[in-house]
């Protein structure tokens, strides 16, 4: 199918990405056929912004442009599940969610459990969105083992391979992921996976003041458990909810269940995980913010968040998720950022109510590595024309 | 572009070349010698001779000069100057490499950086510890064993092998099968770019806004810069470990018995197999016990809490035993489960024993075509009349046969040398990779076209261009032919104000 018969329809308000409206959308059902779109729109000069099941598209700054909305959704091929391997080849707009359950038939999953509904593989990679049990799988970076692309021009280009353990060039896979498709669009992604822990045992343990969670969470990472997940659910300057969280088999999960009560002094067992684990806290009409810091530095940064935003963080990790009321947030940003410079730390908007979006600066400082990110980007994408705007410094 | 030159213009070229290059050498030396002092400046040729090659010690190279670099500046200042002169400098640790990766070249400077030793402290309630590129590996989790803390990627050379080189080649190790590579041990990295500057990328926190350029830059082989700086993350040394040597009467055994484990939803720390001829290699040098009359052996580890490496210990027995194990040996104490890693982790070396000249291949096949890809092995052997020991990391399919052979005997050399080859073409075909962790280096760039399409290798060089537009950054290194990067693509802008004001990551 070539493009000149590749339906484009006009974009709505239904597409808007961070309240960018695109001027056409399409959606190819194949890798050549995102080849077509993107040296037809090279052609032309076009702007192009990818986006799969479009559960993260505030994630990233405003695009500046967005002629073509690049809808991914078509690429829904699960290509190969080796069970023996322990690997799995998809394309990119196949939801997160229907893959697992795909794999959940040989007992095996993709260790990523970002809470958004409908997300796609594409943009779980493009956004480096991921959830608790980064604690013990890492995030897409470390099971991503290969990935197709193709670039602003057309190109298509793979890089990594369908076997784990590949030092064959350079893994490009890292370099995509997180990009937000301002280097090209993933088309195809390939990942290592785990077997599915036959039994869980969550230790809950209530904390009138939320900043204990933090000694908490050093004594565990620093003791020979193995927690997939160590969340606080907290609210600023009050109580917190410590979740420890094992799955392995059932005579390690109950034996590591009741370490944990003794070690952390108190909690109750449950082979249940509260409702709001995993999920990104606070509701629509809030600042959401992804905060990154050294992991001890969680007391502080509960400190340094306004009173009354709601926090979930991995709490042996060094991440938050707190939401914010949006007109505090415009004030309370840059203050918070400079609290968290000296923990290595960071601040990134991923959701903000259209009111106050022009108002805040999306990624904050990026460091002095920002003039080698802009290369990285005009050697990817000279003209520009990928999600423009959306990355750090206007990339 | 002009049109490709002639001839005649080639051999023009060619001797300009050479002119330039005792021209660059002469003004090159003495800008070394004033930045980074006379004594740290190499260039007497029987000095120079030292450092013609790393571990894979058949490509040999005299570099031009070599620097021993005691401090950052003095990269920088090496760095730069081979900037201004146009002149490719080469990285190296402590030369343990097997790719090739640090062979010199000619007219370049050879950096050393196994001078730069600076390690810790460690941060033990946040699991880090930063070092400095020439720090030994093993010496890392020395440091960290007072709080129980340990660097999980452990390559067989961990003795010697630098910490700048693991990040270079992204070292991996018996043990990547459950906690992987350098790349999942690496958080942030100081940078020398090929133009002199210095960047900070990654850090001691979990993410950074922008680009996750040092997901790129471990294991680019020092194409893209040199670290200066590493911070690693640490491992919680875990509660209890279990070691197990099975003996098995066929090979096909052994692979059917780590195809069970996987397929029991079982992560083992390490599952290594050895074939017959390296098991006789490891008895002869070693003497480490292994099942006597074993065709295959596997060494397998696990780790983690003690009543769940207990009751999987005993699964992974049941395995064994179910596909014909015809001997189990538990380690019952930490000396027996390191005489079981010292046969395996002796393997290539002790290889000489048996065969006068060898060569270490390094490949990556899926773990479930291990059997057939075995057999393809004898088979492409004995065609050949040549002997293959195999060595591998089984749990994830990286093999690394050693071709027995004679240098003293006409053409065997080149017998070996093609079997090795074939042996790589035989992991593309089987869906894997021509290396698992030796790294491409220059031994195997030709074969990156075998893997990978010319539009894959050009955009993995568009972030080479990125770094280093000059390409003078280990050039003639991992890719089959060099790109031209040309002028910087886009518009010109100023510096964006972002940049400006943006924080240095702290370390």
């Amino acid at each position: 199918m070539s493009t000149a018969t590749l339906h484009r329809r006009p974009g709505g308000p239904a597409d808007a990405v961070s309240g960018m409206i695109p001027g056409q959308v399409v959606r190819p059902s194949s890798i050549a056929e995102v080849a077509d779109v993107l040296r037809a729109a090279a052609a032309d000069g076009l702007t192009v912004v990818p986006v799969g099941g479009g559960t993260k598209t505030t994630w990233a700054a405003p695009p500046t442009s967005c002629d073509l909305l690049l809808d991914t959704t078509g690429l829904d091929r699960v290509v190969e599940h080796v069970a023996g391997d322990l690997v799995v080849v998809a394309q990119a707009g196949v939801p997160l969610a229907d893959l697992q359950a795909h794999l959940a038939g040989a007992g095996q999953w993709l260790g990523l459990d970002p809470p958004e509904r409908g997300a796609t593989l594409g943009g779980v990679v493009s956004a480096n969105a991921c959830g608790p049990r980064r604690l013990r799988y890492g995030t897409a970076r470390d099971l991503l083992i290969g990935t197709t692309v193709v670039l602003a021009d057309g190109t298509v280009a793979s890089s990594g391979g369908k076997v784990v353990k590949n030092v064959a060039g350079y893994d490009l896979g890292k370099l995509y992921t997180g990009a937000h498709g301002s280097l090209g669009v993933v088309v195809s992604s390939t990942w290592r996976l785990h077997p599915v822990p036959p039994a869980r045992r969550v230790v809950v343990l209530d904390l009138p003041d939320a900043a204990a969670a933090g000694p908490l969470a050093v004594r565990l990472c620093r003791s020979t458990l193995t927690p997939s997940a160590v969340e606080l659910f907290a609210i600023a300057g009050g109580a917190g909810q410590l979740v420890v969280v094992f799955e392995s088999i059932e005579a390690s999960v109950a034996a590591q269940a009741t370490s944990t009560v003794t070690l952390l002094g108190g909690g109750t067992q449950s082979s249940d995980l509260p409702p709001a684990f995993g999920q990104r806290p606070g509701s629509a009409g809030d600042v959401l913010l992804r905060l990154a810091y050294v992991p001890t530095a969680l007391p502080d940064v509960l400190a340094s968040l306004p009173a009354g935003a709601a926090v979930a963080a991995s709490a042996a990790t060094g991440v938050a998720y707190a939401a914010v009321a949006a007109e505090v947030a415009v004030a309370a940003l840059p203050g918070l950022r400079s609290t968290l410079a000296p923990y290595d730390g960071s601040a990134v908007v991923l959701r903000a109510p259209d009111a106050v979006r022009d108002r805040l600066d999306h990624w904050g400082p990026v460091g002095d590595a920002l003039e080698l990110m802009g290369r990285v980007k005009d050697r990817f994408d000279p003209d520009r024309r990928m999600s423009p705007g959306r990355f750090v410094g206007g990339l | 572009m002009s049109a490709a030159p002639q001839v005649d213009d080639v051999a023009v070229l060619a001797t300009a070349r050479v002119r330039t290059a005792q021209l660059v050498t002469a003004l090159l030396i003495p800008a070394l010698q004033k930045a980074i002092g006379p004594e740290r400046v190499l260039t007497d040729r029987a000095q120079l001779r030292t450092y013609e090659c790393d571990g894979l010690s058949h490509f040999r190279v005299v570099p031009a000069v070599v620097v021993l670099a005691e401090s950052r500046q003095h990269v920088v200042d090496a760095v730069r100057i081979c900037a201004d002169a146009g002149v490719p400098f080469v990285a190296r640790g402590s030369g343990t490499g097997l790719s090739g990766g640090a062979l010199p070249h000619a007219e370049g400077v050879l950096i050393v950086l196994s001078r730069l030793r600076g390690l810790g402290p460690v941060d033990a309630d946040n699991a880090r510890v930063v070092v400095e590129p020439g720090v030994i590996n093993l010496w890392v989790t020395r440091d960290a064993a007072p709080y129980d803390l340990a660097y999980a990627p452990d390559p067989s050379s961990q003795l010697v092998c630098s910490i700048g080189g693991n990040v270079a080649e992204n070292a991996g190790g018996a043990h990547c099968l459950k906690y992987g590579f350098t790349v999942n041990h690496v958080l942030g990295a100081e940078v020398v770019l090929p133009d002199g500057s210095v960047v900070h990328l990654g850090g001691p926190a979990p993410e950074h806004p922008g680009y996750d350029l040092l997901g790129a830059f471990v294991g680019s082989e020092g194409t893209l810069g040199i670290a200066t700086k590493v911070t690693l993350r640490l491992i919680r040394v875990p509660e209890s470990v279990q070691t197990m040597l099975v003996g098995f009467a066929s090979v096909e055994d052994a692979a059917g018995t780590v195809s069970d484990i996987i397929a029991a939803g079982i992560l083992p720390a390490a599952i290594e197999m050895m074939d017959a001829l390296a098991i006789e290699a490891a008895e002869a040098a070693v003497r480490c016990g292994y099942p006597a009359g074993a065709v295959a052996v596997l060494v397998i580890e696990l780790d983690g809490p003690e009543v769940e490496v207990e009751a999987q210990f005993l699964q992974v027995e049941q395995i064994a035993l179910r596909r014909g194990a015809f001997e189990t040996r538990i380690a019952a104490d930490a000396a027996e489960r390191a005489l079981m890693w010292k046969g395996r982790k002796s393997a290539f070396a002790a290889v000489g024993r048996i065969s006068p000249d060898y060569y270490v291949q390094d490949g990556v096949i899926p773990r479930t075509k291990l059997p057939e890809v075995l057999s393809e092995i004898t088979r492409l052997a004995g065609a050949v009349g040549l002997r293959v020991a195999n060595v591998f990391h089984a749990g994830d399919g990286n093999l690394h046969p050693l071709v027995l052979f004679d240098d003293a005997v006409p053409g065997q050399a080149d017998d070996a040398s093609a079997l090795a080859g074939a042996i790589l073409d035989l992991c593309i075909t089987s869906g894997g990779s021509i290396t698992g962790e030796h790294g491409v280096g220059h031994e195997k760039r030709d074969k990156m076209a075998a893997q990978f399409t010319a539009e894959d290798l050009d955009t993995m060089q568009l972030v080479r261009c990125a770094f280093d537009p000059a390409g003078i950054a280990n050039p003639g290194k991992v890719f089959p032919t060099p790109r031209l990067c040309g002028e910087r693509p886009g518009p010109r802008r100023g510096e964006h104000p972002l940049s400006q004001a943006g924080l240095a990551e702290v370390f």
